[in-house]
């Protein structure tokens, strides 16, 4: 029975629950609910509740451990002897899931019954054959014990699925008739749903939590994997990057953290500049009418995906950059660089820092203002000696969750910074950064068991630091700065 | 500043420089300067924007409008009877025995004859080399109609089949008879037989609806690629956004916001969220690879995967939009609720929730839009994967292997096939387009429903 059979059954028994509460609710007072403590309703509800949320967080749950444990079990058979060198444990595990799949595939086609399945294991020439003929193709010749495993898997997680059905089933019935047994006039079902219902509010809120402690248990778990194949101190401090899938890589992460600098460096130099000065005019000088305009023509640019920028980046600003500058001054050839990168990069960043500027300059209270006019200060006076310095700890707090995003953004870069690794001071030559470097060594592989696929979750977590670093800085200055004038 | 002060001569032995109140002095002709400087910085900077703004529209639809118009051949085929389908049953199951390259040289022959029919001098073009004016699809779409409609069988019938790349290129201007010498795909001499067959009405360029509809083809065929299975992957991921991030964005907002006490829990609960709006999306993708695919192992490229991540980076904008317009919500209400005997959750979920419901829908279209648009972390979870089978109907269809349109951009860009750029260019458009109308669609909700207290 599968997940989606059972998660029908589940909604058929709540449906049902809710009215044969309902309706014995009704039936202990004949009729009249003013003899019952609850409106009706909610004795139903508390039958429906207790009969599918237990049993479907324990779906939940077993979808998400069932193949771990399995995992765990299978990997466990496999012996030393059947490590091919130059193999790893990881790669024979992706062998018999492989392996476990086409059986499946073999059996849904009605290619093969079980019996016949059985009598191939042996013969692991046949079972190749019949495997590819199904569409999995595979390298090497099976081995018998491989095989064997692969059938262990498949009769393990047959029973996993059989197990789960009875016993998330077992659940819901045993929550479905508690709850019902429960129902009587003086029941407070009302408190009960209540308490229920918060406490699923609660749940829903932590998952915030959850997906935090997600992110860092992954990029932990993984970068500490990294690291146990390659020695911290050559990936900290190494100057070069040059990953051979072969082995004998140099995976130093400072030509990418200067990269991701130097394009971010960049952005700021366009971003922050216009970004400010188109603040100060739409909310010191522009007129309403052109505000009304202004304003949300320059939002669009936040709304707009980065993979556009990143087209924009690719098809005609590195070209025009390249014809126009580069080729002229001598200083490169191609279209993709720092400078492409850092330019579109920065023209998506203009939104950011002028709608935060905005928003802090209009917090400056106008008494400050009309103190500076009444000295006689002209208005550009008054906003550079008076409204930008009661300003500047917000404006910084703006500048700096802008360089997170720029750190961290991802398609631009992709499409318009290159792919070469390299520490060089020329604007206009190809460079990488780490988010790029994330994207090309994770790409279409999930077999995490070299250093070089591994090294993107040491990549990302030096990425996660950094940004969520730049993040509580800006937001304890902004949070600082708030309270001085409430 | 009144009359009688300014029409007083200013013999005053204080007044500096002697100037006149009217006529400004050195230092307020250099106050003035900087204050018309800086103003006009300012408005720079804002045109700048704009400017901006206008150059990355026009560059995208600049590049991409062409995408949806696409070069014909007008091939009159007649379909033989005695070579499509030999039994004469019109069985579909015999008909799939011919494969295209029966209908291949079919529809050789008939282009040949078209020519000949129509007095096209053909020069010393070989009938191959005429033939691949054709793109490499033509015999498979030919096939798919025959096999969908086996009645078409013995009639005649002008199958618009797609030109190739080169030649539609060259009536779009980005294939020249200098870069067709020195291309190995097509020469001049080809190039100067589609200009006759244009003349003579064989070769048209019409509006393609297979680009929205058709799925991505390989890289030699980029005349054939369309947007269908990313459409429809990007619809799936939303729909799966939309079914966990609405209600566990409520939920989570109406906690935080109604009943949450002051304590450490909810503080660490805000700090989350707060932090969660600002984690790159890349780090979401390597969380989806590692999470949902190694460790829970969902399937590569697949639409649930992709639209779990997406909730996870969604929900801390609807859980933003969500408690702001709880938060807009006027206290008179719970409390006349609150008054009347009603239960903090009856007073939530009876008033309060109902009041704040168009504000709530706003923040979630604007928060899938933000999804919709989102490709770093599909890149991770294996959606660039070259996906040529429409994903099944849901709930099975999550599972399959599908693109998503933002993916979809990024894998055409990779391709060489010049075409595929404008392809990706075009694609963009559709996005955006979605984009608009979803936005639009906000501002609609807003503007029909929004009350004010």
């Amino acid at each position: 029975m599968n997940a989606g059979l059972l998660l029908l059954l589940l909604a058929g028994l709540g449906a049902l629950g809710f009215l044969a509460g309902r309706a014995r609710a009704l039936s202990l007072v004949r009729g009249d609910a003013r003899g019952l403590h609850s409106l009706p309703g909610y004795y139903g509800q508390t039958v429906a509740l207790f009969a599918v949320v237990p049993a479907f967080l324990l779906l939940l749950g077993w979808l998400l451990l069932q193949p771990v444990l399995v995992e765990r079990s299978i990997t466990a058979m496999i012996l030393p002897a059947d490590i091919a060198s130059g193999s790893s444990r990881e790669l024979v595990m992706a062998d018999v899931r492989r392996i476990a799949e086409g059986m499946e595939r073999l059996v849904a086609t009605g290619a093969l019954n079980e019996g016949e399945l059985a009598a191939l294991v042996p013969q692991p020439d046949l079972l190749k054959d019949r495997l590819s003929a199904a569409g999995v193709a595979l390298a090497a010749p099976i081995q018998p014990h491989i095989a064997e495993a692969a059938t262990a898997w498949r009769a393990e997680m047959a029973l996993g699925q059989g197990l789960m059905a009875l016993s998330v089933l077992a659940v819901a019935v045993t929550g479905f008739l508690w709850s019902l047994w429960r129902v009587a006039p003086g029941f407070r079902a009302r408190n009960v749903v209540e308490r229920f219902i918060r406490w699923m509010l609660i749940a829903a809120s932590s998952i915030a939590i959850l997906t935090t402690i997600g992110i860092i248990f992954s990029l932990v778990f993984e970068s500490w994997h990294f690291f146990q194949l390659y020695p911290a101190r050559d990936f900290f401090l190494s100057l070069t990057w040059s990953p051979k899938f072969g082995g004998g890589s140099d995976l130093g992460i400072w030509p990418l953290l200067w990269g991701t600098l130097y394009v971010s460096f960049i952005a700021l130099l366009v971003a922050v500049p216009v970004g400010l000065m188109a603040a100060i005019y739409l909310s010191e000088y522009a007129t309403p009418a052109l505000r009304a305009v202004a304003k949300p023509a320059i939002e669009v640019l936040a709304g707009i995906p980065s993979i556009v920028y990143g087209l924009f980046a690719l098809m005609t600003v590195g070209p025009f950059l390249r014809d126009w500058f580069a080729r002229p001054m001598g200083l490169g050839d191609s279209s993709s660089s720092v400078m492409t990168a850092g330019v579109v990069m920065g023209i998506m960043l203009i939104p950011y820092v002028s709608s935060l500027s905005d928003d802090i300059i209009n917090a400056v209270p106008q008494s400050l203002r009309d103190g500076s006019y009444g000295l006689g200060a002209t208005q550009s006076e008054t906003i550079r000696q008076v409204v930008f310095p009661a300003a500047l700890p917000g404006i910084v707090g703006a500048i700096l969750m802008a360089a997170s995003r720029a750190i961290g953004e991802t398609m631009i870069v992709v499409l318009g910074a290159g792919a070469a690794a390299r520490l060089d001071l020329n604007p206009f030559e190809a460079m990488t950064t780490v988010t790029v470097k994330i994207v090309s060594q994770l790409t279409g592989d999930t077999e995490f068991a070299s250093p070089e696929t591994l090294v993107a979750f040491a990549l990302g977590l030096t990425l996660f630091v950094f940004t969520l670093g730049l993040n509580i800085l800006a937001l304890g200055i902004v949070r600082k700065y708030r309270e001085q004038y409430e | 500043m009144t009359d009688l002060s300014a029409a007083a001569p200013s013999s005053s032995p204080h007044h500096r420089g002697g100037a006149s109140l009217i006529a400004p002095d050195a230092r307020t002709q250099a106050r003035n300067a900087a204050e018309r400087r800086f103003r006009r910085f300012g408005l720079s900077a804002v045109l700048l924007g704009l400017v901006a703004l206008v150059v990355l529209l026009a560059s995208v639809l600049g590049n991409g409008v062409s995408a949806f118009r696409q070069t014909y051949v007008i091939l009159p085929v007649t379909l033989e009877a005695s070579v499509l389908d030999k039994a004469g049953n019109r069985n579909p199951d015999e008909m799939k025995k011919v494969t295209t390259l029966g209908y291949g040289k079919l529809m050789q022959e008939a282009l040949i004859a078209a020519l000949a029919e129509r007095g096209i001098d053909t020069g010393d073009l070989k009938p191959k080399e005429i033939m691949a004016l054709l793109s490499k699809e033509a015999p498979a779409d030919l096939r798919d109609a025959v096999l969908a409609d086996p009645s078409l069988i013995g009639q005649s019938i002008a199958f618009p089949a797609f030109a190739t790349s080169r030649v539609d290129g060259y009536f779009k201007g980005r294939v020249t008879m200098d870069s067709a010498a020195r291309d190995a795909n097509i020469s001049p001499a080809q190039l100067q037989l589609a200009d006759a067959m244009r003349a003579a009405g064989l070769i048209e360029t019409r509006l393609n609806p297979g680009f929205l509809t058709r799925p991505d083809a390989s890289e030699l065929r980029p005349e054939a690629a369309g947007l269908g299975v990313a459409i429809l992957g990007s619809a799936y991921m939303m729909l799966v956004v939309l079914v966990l991030s609405l209600p566990i964005g409520v939920a989570a907002s109406i906690y935080l916001e109604e009943l949450a006490p002051k304590n450490r829990w909810t503080d660490l609960i805000e700090i989350n969220i707060a932090n969660l709006a600002a984690v790159p999306s890349i780090v979401f993708g390597i969380l989806a690879l590692a999470l949902f695919i190694n460790i829970a192992g969902l399937p590569q490229s697949a639409p649930i995967v992709g639209g779990l991540v997406l909730t996870l980076m969604t929900l801390p904008t609807i859980i933003i939009a969500t408690r702001a317009s709880l938060k807009a919500v006027p206290p008179s209400i719970r409390d006349a609720a609150l008054g009347v005997g009603a239960s903090r959750m009856q007073t939530i979920f009876h008033h309060v929730l109902p009041l704040a419901m168009p504000g709530i829908l706003t923040g979630t279209i604007l928060g899938l839009a933000r999804a919709l648009g989102e490709s770093a972390p599909l890149l991770l979870i294996g959606m660039v994967a070259f996906v040529r089978d429409f994903p099944a109907a849901p709930p099975a269809g999550f599972f399959d292997p599908a693109s998503a349109l933002p993916v979809q951009v990024y894998s055409w860009t990779q391709r060489a096939d010049p075409a595929f750029a404008e392809r990706a260019s075009g694609a963009i458009i559709v996005l955006l387009v979605f984009l608009l109308s979803m936005n639009a669609l906000a501002i609609l909700l807003r503007r029909r429903f929004e009350r004010r207290w």
